[in-house]
């Protein structure tokens, strides 16, 4: 074959590669470098200078983002948790297995932001029913209202959301083993907890890993959540930086700003989910 | 022959004298909307919209989500499709979204909305993409009818760029059958030693909230809590906050900014009024509902018209919705000017002044406009005139969740409320009067309306939610948010943020 026949070929998928992912990705770095905002729209060149702002006088973005990282890696813990022993019940042969697999995808099913709403009316102070049935026990917890409480009712509404996904994969991944080790793990005589620690868990290790960066990935992006549920209230106390980052955009039409700090975002993403998934694979993978 | 000229005479007079009723019954049937009124004769009511064809064309409008202002523009849109021909698209957007959701497009120079719907404060950003009310509706019958002040906060330096569909200020509503009642007024003064009324201060208004705060005082089993307020972290909490200010920070002796000093541009945010004033703010998170300081307008409304509270202030829409006919307290509320203050901030002599101080705050509202760039742009304004048609209009302000407000000054007849919507006179009275006296008051406070309104009212709901969070003091929270508002003069230009100020700074000092 004509070695030009073979850029022939690739030019669509590198077409649309550029245009869905390279462009915007430029884009946003040249929106980064203009003061685009509400009183002077388009793209003028300020250099670095939305940079040096976020470097040295916004506290706020920092401030969110040491938050967020809080919120992902607690959510994301809980969801592995919670998930791995969820798809580990089913995927033994329970009595209404299959009714069980798709009961517990329910949630991931639901649109996050309607859910959102019915959990911020379920946790309402004066309305809602969580705290008219805790009141029994003379208990009206500040759902939305206290700080630390308000973060942990976005921890709450996360992991009911996207536990499942974790389940669901996990589920696959437990669905996939080979059913040597188990066989040689039963001749030998090995409690249920030793063949979990010894041989499902290892072989599990490649599957979670990626299932813990796919929802750290997902994570760090909350934002409907707090929207809906706090807007990022009270104070700034649930703030995370996509939070953040919307309100300085499309509030306050900071554009150029929020681009910077969009940029700057990702290649902290970028960086730290690197050194997440080497730590993981050095820590599951060691053997 | 005098027989026949006789009875000729009586059937011309009885056509004239009933000729309104035939024409209203005519409308009424077809739209039953307006069964209360009838269509009202104006240049944009549903007989002159009638004579127009707009077959073939289509209307795009962007509003905001149902019901507030939502429902009443689709409701409109519908009949103006019955009575014109046209076909009308109507989009719905959350509060939040509607500024970034019609600049988007402008900055782009498109125009996806031929109407776009926002509140009054966006006038400096938006006017550039907007095109002038023409000059036929400024003297159309309904437009005469609007009163001076919401001409101005439709306007910017004497052009017309939004069309008048609402009138806001805040202002206070209260449990009547409360602080009349002289059982309450006697346990009060025993438990207290002062008098049970209307509060005239802030500081009243506390003891009094404080009072009625978590015990059942109208017997219906529920408790019931002080006052209901907009706290949550939005981009409305602000307006509450500057309602909660105006008393001890607008000094009618000091002109020349509520806001910024107009000279120096030198933010007054974090003055001694405004700290007093967000101490007030941070005192009341003990007398909310629970869970009051994440209520939004929504959870406001609902709270006070739903009874919960004695005291509320913001919009006019909590008041509405308490005197609907399905409300359990309708004909049990009242509405006062905002409570005041006993000492005043004089911000050039750098001191309080202790005397009596009070100043209404005609707070911003919707407001809609028509894009330059839009094509149907007649139709775009008979769609506007029509929806704030005299029957559309009068219809409207007796639903509550509509938010739409008396802005013009034939709303100001309590006989309006008492007859088309069952009002006790005194309350119609009291409401009238309470809207009457601030279009009257020569202390009022403007909306802020400068380049960037959005960075500026957003760096105060962050500071002050700081505050009722217990994050940061009063002081500290108003010194992040006067530092912010320097930063961003500062980058906006402070050429460009006071020539704004000024026209709003006029206003306030009665110079417009």
């Amino acid at each position: 074959m004509n070695f030009k026949h073979k850029y022939f070929f690739l030019f669509p998928g590198l077409f649309v590669l550029i245009g869905i992912l390279i462009f915007p990705i430029i884009f946003v770095v040249r929106l980064s470098l203009s003061g685009w905002n509400s009183y002077n729209p388009g793209l003028d060149f300020i250099g670095i200078e939305n940079y040096i702002r976020l470097f040295t006088d916004d506290p706020r973005f920092w401030e969110s983002f040491f938050r967020l990282s809080f919120l992902s890696v607690t959510t994301v813990i809980l969801q592995y948790v919670i998930g791995f022993a969820l798809a580990h019940m089913v995927w033994k042969d329970i009595k209404f297995k299959r009714f069980f697999r798709v009961l517990f995808l329910v949630p991931m099913m639901t649109t996050p932001v309607i859910m959102t709403v019915i959990w911020r009316t379920f946790f309402h102070e004066s309305l809602g029913p969580v705290n008219d049935i805790l009141s029994n026990f003379g208990l009206s917890p500040k759902w939305l209202t206290d700080p630390a409480l308000a973060k942990f009712t976005v921890i709450i509404v996360e992991v009911w959301q996207w536990t499942p996904f974790m389940f669901l994969l996990l589920l696959a991944g437990l669905l996939s083993l080979p059913k040597e080790p188990f066989l040689a793990a039963a001749i030998d005589g090995a409690s249920p907890v030793r063949k979990f620690i010894y041989v499902t868990f290892p072989l599990m290790a490649p599957i979670s890993i990626g299932a813990i960066i796919i929802r750290l990935i997902e994570a760090s992006k909350i934002m409907d959540t707090v929207y809906v549920l706090t807007s990022g209230g009270p104070g700034t106390s649930t703030e995370t930086s996509s939070f953040y980052i919307f309100i300085k955009g499309l509030r306050e039409f900071q554009m150029g700003y929020a681009a910077s700090m969009s940029f700057t975002y990702l290649i902290i993403m970028i960086i730290s989910l690197t050194i997440i998934a080497k730590v993981l694979t050095k820590l599951l993978l060691k053997e | 022959m005098k027989i026949i000229k006789t009875c000729l005479t009586a059937v011309i007079s009885s056509m004239m004298i009933f000729s309104p009723m035939a024409y209203a019954d005519k409308w009424s049937d077809q739209f039953p909307h307006i069964k209360a009124t009838g269509d009202i004769p104006g240049d944009c009511s549903y007989e002159e919209m009638s004579k127009k064809n707009y077959k073939g064309k289509t209307l795009k409008i962007n509003t905001h989500a149902i019901p507030v202002m939502g429902e009443p523009t689709a409701l409109h849109a519908e009949q103006f499709e019955k009575l014109t021909g046209a076909k009308v698209e109507v989009t719905h957007t959350p509060a939040g979204d509607l500024y970034s959701k019609a600049m988007v497009p402008f900055q782009a120079g498109q125009a996806p909305y031929d109407i776009v719907f926002g509140f009054s404060n966006f006038i400096n950003d938006w006017k550039r993409y907007l095109a002038p009310v023409p000059k036929k509706y400024m003297n159309s019958t309904e437009m005469k009818d609007v009163t001076k002040s919401h001409m101005g906060v439709s306007s910017w330096d004497g052009t017309m760029y939004q069309y008048p569909v609402d009138g806001d200020r805040h202002y206070l509503k209260y449990r009547k059958d409360v602080i009349d009642n002289p059982e309450m007024q006697k346990k009060y003064k025993a438990e207290t030693g002062k008098d049970l009324k209307v509060p005239t201060t802030w500081k009243e208004y506390a003891e009094m909230a404080k009072f009625f705060n978590g015990w059942d005082w109208d017997g219906d089993g529920e408790l019931e809590y002080g006052s209901a307020e907009v706290m949550k972290k939005d981009d409305l909490m602000f307006a509450a906050f500057f309602s909660r200010s105006v008393a001890y920070a607008k000094n009618p002796r000091t002109p020349g900014g509520f806001f910024f000093d107009l000279e120096t541009m030198k933010p007054n945010i974090n003055n001694p009024g405004f700290v007093e004033a967000l101490t007030d703010w941070v005192e009341a998170t003990k007398y909310v509902p629970p869970g009051g300081t994440n209520f939004g307008l929504g959870d406001e409304i609902g709270s006070f018209g739903g009874g919960q509270t004695l005291f509320s202030f913001s919009w006019d829409d909590a008041f509405i919705a308490a005197m609907q006919d399905d409300s359990p307290i309708k004909n049990k509320v009242g509405a006062a000017p905002l409570p005041g203050a006993n000492k005043v901030w004089n911000r050039v002599s750098n001191s309080w002044e202790n005397q009596y101080n009070q100043a209404p705050y005609i707070v911003w509202g919707w407001a809609v406009g028509v894009a330059k760039k839009s094509k149907v742009k007649d139709m775009a304004f008979d769609y506007l005139c029509f929806f704030s048609n005299g029957a559309n209009h009068q219809a409207d302000l007796a639903i509550g969740r509509f938010g739409v407000n008396p802005f013009k000054n034939s709303d100001f007849d309590p006989n309006i409320y008492i007859n088309s919507m069952g009002w006790d006179p005194e309350i119609a009275n009291s409401y009238t009067q309470t809207l009457l006296d601030m279009e009257k008051s020569k202390n009022r406070v403007f909306p802020l309306r400068v380049p960037g309104v959005f960075e500026f009212t957003s760096a105060v709901a962050t500071g002050t939610s700081k505050a009722l969070a217990g994050q940061l003091s009063p002081q500290e929270a108003l010194d992040e948010v006067a530092k912010e508002w320097e930063a961003i003069v500062s980058r906006v230009g402070k050429k460009a943020v006071r020539d704004a100020y000024a026209v709003g700074v006029k206003m306030e000092d009665n110079q417009l």
